[in-house]
């Protein structure tokens, strides 16, 4: 089997089919693992790893940190709201300076799109990009496309939704390319102020409409309104919102097909999605919480092999 | 390339006959055993045993380990380790267990392996089978307890055990 075509995991446009067909291939191997009494393998036993979340995580940080804890890796974190970049330091120079305690990988969150890019081409440690602003959010897309996977023997003839902020949502863009990638057909639906200009180029279908929008698909994937990165007003009320773009039962009663439904967290219950819908059986919502783990661990352990002995 | 054969499918089958009846003399009626292959060269060994031993004892069971994630050189090699099938539904607490592998070379997969199962309990007992003992080029103290053959070899050559239907043989290369 070939290695992974690229050094850091910081965008999912810079992985090949193949690529992501490895990270697969290795998760499920992972997944096993996770299910045996003793979860843990000796792997990264001589990595080190920093987690720099400048961005507030919860479930991504936990899931980093316990796949980082499964394979034996040294870890150390970090957050912003206690460190030195309150006092004026540049990322560069906050990164240099935990790199030079002999430090080998990089988990890095940021709000500014393309940080991790930036400090791929500054600095000589893997990283991996756990979110990087509105930009991508590669790992959360591995693990949708991989629990979509468990469900769907293949990716092609399948189409996925994505419903709501689009413009705001690295999960969004990270998905439509992993999607795509694999062979999927991607539509998005939600308000039009909250669809990205450059929708058109990213050659998905949009739907005004949530109810023909769900006829249409096999899998929809529920965002959450980010109200923390939204400086206009996009819309009139959640409320309003909720009435015409929230998955209740009474609107997948409407329809006829079956729709997997998957949200990346956190949720906001009676927005985007209704509580009985999302704890119903059509929702997957914990097994990407789970496969989470999995994924994040084959990636580090990918990018780990290439590390100069 | 030389590619010399040094056991025929006939020979092959009187050992695997001999290494079944070892086996039984210390597992005879035992409900405790369980045979457990390496992935991947030790599945096919693994399982004739098991059929030849299933006949006579009905308690025996068989796993598949899987040891990618638990080796000593990882990242010390270009190629990249392709993980196998980790099939073991069962705890291997309190069991007889032998592990079963084709070759016996620097002893550094069984190590690996012994790392590997400890993740599913405690045994009471490990025993080590191989079908070929590949003499003085041990890297670690490590030594099995029912052997096929013992070949002599350099460092440079390798030895390939085939199982398949199509062709049963022990090769040596150089």
């Amino acid at each position: 089997m070939k290695d992974l075509s690229v050094d850091n995991l910081t965008t999912i446009k810079d992985l090949s089919k193949s690529d992501i067909e490895l990270i697969f291939n290795t998760a499920d191997n992972f997944k096993k693992i996770l299910n045996q009494p003793i979860k843990k393998v000796p792997s990264l036993r001589d990595i080190t790893i920093a987690n720099l979340f400048f961005e507030n995580s919860t479930r991504t940080k936990l899931s980093f940190e316990l796949a980082e804890k499964r394979l034996s890796a040294d870890i150390i974190n970090f957050s912003s709201s206690n460190s030195s970049v309150k006092k004026g330091e540049t990322l560069l120079d906050t990164v240099q300076n935990i790199l030079a305690m002999k430090v080998d990988m990089i988990v890095l969150r940021h709000s500014s799109p393309g940080a991790s890019i930036f400090l791929s081409r500054n600095i000589d440690a893997k990283i991996i990009n756990a979110g990087d602003g509105s930009h991508e959010h590669p790992t959360q897309a591995l693990l949708d496309s991989f629990s979509i996977r468990q469900n769907f023997s293949d990716f092609k003839s399948l189409n996925v939704l994505i419903i709501g902020d689009i413009i705001h949502s690295r999960v969004a863009l990270s998905n439509i390319f992993c999607l795509q990638k694999l062979g999927a057909k991607v539509g998005v639906c939600g308000p039009s102020t909250l669809m990205p200009k450059f929708l058109k180029s990213l050659n998905v279908e949009y739907f005004k409409d949530l109810r023909s929008a769900l006829s249409w698909s096999d899998v929809a994937n529920v965002l959450r309104i980010q109200l923390e990165r939204q400086k206009l007003k996009y819309f009139p009320s959640l409320r309003e919102y909720s009435s015409r773009f929230g998955v209740t039962k009474k609107v997948l009663d409407e329809i006829k097909n079956k729709v997997i439904l998957m949200h990346p967290g956190p949720i906001n219950r009676g927005v985007e999605i209704s509580s009985d819908v999302a704890d119903s059986k059509q929702s997957i919502i914990l097994d990407q919480v789970e496969n989470g783990v999995a994924i994040r661990m084959a990636v580090l352990y990918l990018l780990a092999k290439k590390i100069k002995k | 390339m030389m590619k010399r054969k040094i056991l025929n499918e006939k020979k092959i089958n009187i050992v695997l006959e001999r290494l079944s009846n070892e086996i039984l003399e210390n597992h005879f009626e035992t409900k405790n055993s369980v045979l457990l292959g390496i992935q991947p060269r030790g599945i096919e060994l693994c399982k004739r045993l098991y059929y030849n031993l299933k006949k006579i004892n009905n308690n025996v069971k068989m796993g598949k380990l899987d040891i990618s994630f638990y080796r000593d050189d990882f990242r010390r090699f270009d190629k990249i380790i392709t993980p196998s099938n980790m099939d073991l539904n069962i705890s291997l607490e309190n069991k007889n267990v032998i592990l079963v592998d084709d070759v016996l070379f620097t002893g550094r997969t069984v190590r690996s392996a012994f790392e590997a199962l400890l993740s599913f309990g405690r045994p009471k007992k490990i025993e080590l089978l191989v079908f070929v003992d590949r003499r003085f080029c041990r890297e670690l103290p490590i030594q099995a307890d029912y052997v096929g053959i013992e070949v002599d070899t350099l460092e440079n050559e390798k030895v390939f055990v085939k199982f398949g239907q199509a062709e049963k043989s022990v090769y040596l290369t150089s």
